[in-house]
């Protein structure tokens, strides 16, 4: 496949295509998971869910418009479509510059951290693997951390700007909620970056490295970091729900006591902002969670990528092992999503003295622990 | 009042950290997620009615065809909503309802009335108003939510009977007139 026009475009229109790209993916995706949302919610509960809506110039289509139809997404489409048209009043009482601000606010940190974030690799004709990321920055998940912390501003601004109590008291939650969980969360994935920098290397918090050093040979270095540090993943994952506002850590939301949280004076297209928003922090979550703990795009773990694409003769071609690893990486975090709606329509939601206690009471000495613990085991190794 | 102290027992370090719960749950809506559905898709697939429903009160036929209603109006005084108007009319003598005395001239339930208590069913000497399986009724005018006695016969149709009570009154006339016991 001839690759070579793409490449002799001037540098920014490729960067601003291939941005354009990942958007154009991952905007979809999160609009879709609230459908599958529905779907999960819907056969964990014995119902079919949404399974009617057709528009009626495609119903004559034999077996794919019906099994789309079941699987509601012209539904989807309609909802979207209702989205975008219908009137967007804002309420009188409110401050206006910030309501407005507020919803594109949730969407721009949303959809920035994808950047740092690698969701594939390809193998050159060298044989090295390069990983398919918009910028490949040595701060990685430092980066993630800094901008996906941003997001909670978001939040307390459409909070604090609807100028009425459930949304002042959603908004005050989420901002006490998402602070104490960064800390257990960063501490989390510490022991993780002690690992993957060995000494005498080149330090980095890439999260490309961080899957680079989970693909290598033997029995250590193929091993996933998830089978590694178990307490690290679990503290992340516990952390990762309460970032992003999932049951059971919906504080923000908890539509039995706070009607809506902070979105209750929000409607239409700004309401639907915050959704897409949502979802998106789960997508680039699950896609972090995956890359440190789950190996990325590596199959199994002890069968990197390389191996794969050894086994299907694959190994020359870069658009082919660029698709693998991507479809790889993508089914995962589909997986992880689908874990996070599992949760979601199985738990309650905590009361939130209860968050508070388990934030700071519980995963933050746990993590502080687990820091030490590991710190040592490293240092031991190392010294060895 | 007696009060009964209850020991409550602390809770192990396990449940305390959630997680056996947390993965028992997990389970069970795993277990509901791959079980079929518990639901009907209502339009297209309709419910079984149980014997003994009280639906919409219907007028029935006899095995022969006649109308069983003799318009005695029973229906209409017991009923509490008065939901029922009945206009009593007389019979031809060669009509093939010439076995009995009177039939209605007009039946009409009003739907927007009847509360379904099946107190008419009750009181019917003829066991000719059931209350059957029919449970869905709309319309767009108060008019249509009357249930007229050409309706209430296509709604009802025909129910077998158990007694055949004017058949056997004739049969025994007839042995009668034949030198019979009575």
């Amino acid at each position: 496949m001839d690759v070579s026009l793409y490449f002799n475009l001037p540098a920014w229109l490729r960067v601003t295509l291939q941005g354009v790209a990942v958007i154009v993916v991952l905007f979809p995706l999160a609009a879709a998971c609230s459908m599958a949302e529905r779907k999960i919610s819907a056969w964990i509960q014995g119902r079919p869910g949404p399974n009617r809506t057709i528009p009626p110039f495609l119903a004559w289509i034999p077996v794919v418009a019906p099994l789309l139809q079941k699987l509601g997404l012209f539904q989807l489409a309609a909802d979207g479509g209702k989205f975008v048209f219908k009137e967007d009043p804002i309420p009188g009482h409110v401050n206006k510059v910030y309501f407005v601000l507020a919803p594109i606010l949730a969407m721009i940190p949303a959809l920035t951290t994808i950047a740092v974030v690698p969701f594939g690799a390809y193998l050159d004709s060298a044989g090295r693997t390069v990983p398919l990321v918009l910028a490949n920055v040595d701060v990685g998940i430092l980066a993630v951390f800094a901008v996906a912390s941003l997001s909670v501003y978001s939040v307390i601004l459409a909070g604090w700007a609807s100028n009425s109590k459930y949304p002042f008291l959603g908004g005050v939650r989420a901002s006490a909620q998402l602070i104490s969980y960064e800390l257990s969360m960063t501490l989390s994935v510490l022991p993780v970056f002690l690992w993957v920098n060995a000494p005498g290397g080149p330090g980095t918090l890439s999260l490309f490295d961080a899957v680079q050093s989970q693909s290598q040979p033997g029995f250590w270095g193929g091993m996933w970091y998830g089978v590694l540090m178990p307490v690290s993943a679990f503290i992340f994952l516990v952390a990762l729900f309460a970032e992003t506002n999932r049951q059971p850590f919906d504080m923000p939301e908890s539509e039995a006591d706070l009607v809506g949280g902070f979105h209750t004076e929000y409607g239409a297209f700004k309401w639907s902002l915050f959704f897409v928003a949502e979802y998106c922090h789960m997508i680039v979550g699950s896609g972090v969670f995956v890359l440190l703990f789950l190996g990325g795009w590596n199959p199994l773990p002890w069968v990197s990528l390389e191996t794969l694409a050894g086994w299907l003769h694959l190994a020359g071609s870069p658009v082919l092992t660029g698709v693998l690893a991507t479809l790889l990486f993508l089914g995962k975090v589909v997986a992880f999503i689908f874990f996070f709606m599992w949760v979601r329509w199985t738990l309650p939601r905590f009361r939130y003295d209860q968050v508070m206690k388990l934030g700071w009471q519980k995963l933050l000495p746990l993590s502080i622990a687990n820091l030490i613990v590991y710190a040592i085991v490293i240092a031991l190794i190392e010294r060895a | 009042m007696p009060v009964i102290p209850v020991e409550r027992k602390p809770l192990t370090l396990a449940e305390r950290t959630y997680l056996p719960q947390i993965v028992h749950g997990l389970k069970t809506t795993f277990r509901h997620l791959v079980a079929p559905n518990v639901t009907l898709e209502y339009p297209e697939q309709r419910p079984e009615i149980p014997g003994g429903y009280r639906g919409v009160p219907t007028l029935v036929r006899d095995p022969n065809g006649r109308e069983k209603c003799v318009s005695c109006q029973l229906c209409e005084f017991v009923c509490p909503p008065k939901a029922i108007r009945i206009t009593p009319g007389e019979i031809a003598p060669d009509s093939p309802q010439a076995h009995v005395e009177r039939a209605p001239q007009a039946f009409d339930i009003d739907m927007l009335r009847c509360i379904y208590c099946g107190l008419c069913q009750e009181v019917c000497p003829e066991e000719a108003i059931w209350l059957q399986t029919q449970y869905s009724m709309t319309g767009y005018t108060r008019e249509e939510m009357v249930n007229h006695k050409d309706r209430l016969y296509e709604l009802g149709g025909t129910l077998p009977d158990a007694h055949h009570k004017w058949d056997k009154k004739k049969a025994a006339e007839n042995a009668a007139a034949h030198g019979g016991h009575h």
